[in-house]
């Protein structure tokens, strides 16, 4: 009888009785950690800056706090991104031919905003309100990460609906004292779990159930 | 074998992303937006509009709250993140920014910011002094006696005497 399949032919259908059932597996995995990846969620990326602004720089090193700059960011949906006239209190005296700043100071002449590249930006169906996260205690480096070593700001979260998820669900390890909100230093004490969750309670934070409510951030 | 084809075609439908809603037909928060000449989303009201709240903010400037511990403590908080900057966490003007070359602003522990009232501190925020900037847009008028308030309690720190605190001198060593 002529031989039909070769002897490597085992190994062969031996591959292919494998893959069969576990392709399709690693193919979803694959496409879900992608999909999940700082290439997709646009984490770690800095974008280019009319103005080279950094905050290492001005946090970091000068230690100016955020509201001088992100003045609405107590009060409002929106942070707030410093006018002109912000960076010209500090650079009307200081700095004031450094070739670097040559944008501000034409922004000011004519009177025409700069305009910085947003680095986070949620997708449109997403509600998302800073005042509400100060207000309870949720501090800026928790979600922004160390501002205050970033020479261009990037995102440092991922801003995944899974990762906002992960705090409504137990937001207690991330509340802070109210006066550490802006603290860029803040590290969490030995006994977090249990400050936590008493700030929760004092803060009459929402249960978990309410808080991963579709309408909450989908409205 | 239509049937076949056609409901993976359908499922596949499904890992479409439709940026019709991820970028919606609407204007962002200071956007850019297209219909305006300055291509601002951000509109400048036409000049001479009065805002709604102009009348609470003036009459929250011209008289000032009852001076308390919430108030001091809301003075404080604000003075430590608008004005350390360049006067100093003790109002000495030894500020960061002033040790990188800014012009030194005078200490609120001279005799004549001590005699000073304290709507002369509120007028400063709201119009600016010198080479000070106005602060009128970044300190709420109700804020601005907070820090005023809290200027004097600076300047009593500054000036206090160890007899004016009882007990004090007992635990000194
Ligand atoms: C001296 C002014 C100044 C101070 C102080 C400051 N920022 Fe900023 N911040 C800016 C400017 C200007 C931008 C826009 C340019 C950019 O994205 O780098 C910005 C952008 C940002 C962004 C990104 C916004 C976007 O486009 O998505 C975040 C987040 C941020 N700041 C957080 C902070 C935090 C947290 C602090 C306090 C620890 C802080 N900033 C203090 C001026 C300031
Ligand atoms: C509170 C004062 C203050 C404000 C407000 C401020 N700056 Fe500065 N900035 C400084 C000082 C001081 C330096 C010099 C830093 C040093 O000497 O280490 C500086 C340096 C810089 C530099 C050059 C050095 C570097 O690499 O960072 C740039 C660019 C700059 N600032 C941009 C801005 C912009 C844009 C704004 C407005 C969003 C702004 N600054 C607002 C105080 C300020
Ligand atoms: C719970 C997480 C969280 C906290 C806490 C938080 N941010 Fe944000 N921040 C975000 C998200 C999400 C965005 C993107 C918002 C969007 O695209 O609509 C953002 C955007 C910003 C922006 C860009 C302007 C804007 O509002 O879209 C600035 C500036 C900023 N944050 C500063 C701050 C500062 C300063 C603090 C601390 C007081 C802070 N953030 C605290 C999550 C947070
Ligand atoms: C580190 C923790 C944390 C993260 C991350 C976080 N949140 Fe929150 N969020 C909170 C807390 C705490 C509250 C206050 C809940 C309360 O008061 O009951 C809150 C409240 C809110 C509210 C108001 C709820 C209401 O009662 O109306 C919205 C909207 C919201 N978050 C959206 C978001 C979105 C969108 C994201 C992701 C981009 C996000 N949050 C990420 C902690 C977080
Ligand atoms: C805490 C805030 C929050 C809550 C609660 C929430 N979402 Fe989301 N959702 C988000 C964010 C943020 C995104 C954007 C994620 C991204 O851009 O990757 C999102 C995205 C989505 C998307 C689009 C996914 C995609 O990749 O296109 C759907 C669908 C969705 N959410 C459905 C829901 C449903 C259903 C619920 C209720 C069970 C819910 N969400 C509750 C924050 C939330
Ligand atoms: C960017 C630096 C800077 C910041 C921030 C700043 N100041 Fe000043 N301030 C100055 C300088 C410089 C002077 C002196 C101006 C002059 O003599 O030309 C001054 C002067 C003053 C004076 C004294 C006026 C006089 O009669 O001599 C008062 C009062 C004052 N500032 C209050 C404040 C308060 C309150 C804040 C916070 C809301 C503040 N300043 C924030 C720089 C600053």
């Amino acid at each position: 009888m002529v031989q039909i399949f070769r002897p490597g032919a085992d190994t062969i259908a031996r591959i292919v009785l494998f893959a069969i059932p576990t392709v399709p597996v690693l193919a979803v995995g694959f496409a879900y950690s992608l999909w999940h990846s700082p290439y997709a969620t646009a984490q770690d990326v800095t974008r280019e800056q009319p103005v080279p602004f950094s905050h290492e720089h001005h946090v970091g090193g000068l230690g100016i706090d955020c509201r001088y700059c992100h003045t609405s960011v107590e009060k409002a949906a929106f942070a707030g991104l410093p006018p002109t006239q912000t960076c010209m209190s500090c650079h009307s005296q200081i700095w004031t031919n450094a070739p670097m700043l040559a944008p501000v100071r034409a922004s000011l002449a004519e009177d025409r905003p700069i305009e910085w590249q947003r680095v986070h930006n949620l997708p449109g169906y997403v509600y998302f309100n800073h005042s509400v996260h100060v207000a309870k205690g949720v501090g800026c480096t928790t979600c922004h990460g160390p501002v205050q070593t970033m020479k261009l700001i990037r995102q440092a979260a991922p801003l995944t609906m899974g990762w906002c998820l992960d705090c409504h669900r137990n937001p207690a390890p991330s509340l802070r004292p109210h006066e550490a909100v802006f603290d860029v230093d803040w590290q969490p004490p030995e006994n977090q779990a249990e400050v936590g969750a008493r700030l929760a309670k004092e803060r009459h934070i929402a249960s978990p159930q309410r808080l991963s409510e579709c309408s909450i951030c989908h409205r | 074998m239509m049937r076949l084809v056609a409901i993976p075609l359908l499922l596949s439908l499904g890992a479409c992303d439709d940026p019709s809603m991820h970028r919606q037909n609407r204007y962002e928060t200071y956007g850019k937006a297209r219909l305006f000449p300055d291509d601002a989303e951000a509109r400048t009201p036409p000049a001479g509009t009065v805002s709604q709240s102009a009348l609470a903010r003036e009459t929250a400037l011209a008289d000032p709250p009852p001076v308390d511990a919430a108030l001091l403590e809301r003075g404080r908080q604000r003075y430590e993140a608008i004005c350390t900057p360049c006067h100093g966490y003790t109002g000495h003007g030894d500020g960061m920014i002033v040790q990188r070359g800014f012009p030194p602003p005078p200490s609120f522990h001279e005799d004549r910011l001590r005699a000073a009232p304290a709507t002369y501190f509120v007028d400063v925020i709201t119009k600016g002094y010198g080479v000070m900037y106005a602060y009128a847009a970044r300190v709420e008028p109700r804020d601005r006696w907070a820090i005023a308030a809290y200027i004097r309690a600076l300047q009593l720190s500054q000036g206090a005497h160890v007899a004016d605190v009882p007990g004090l001198a007992e635990k000194l060593p």
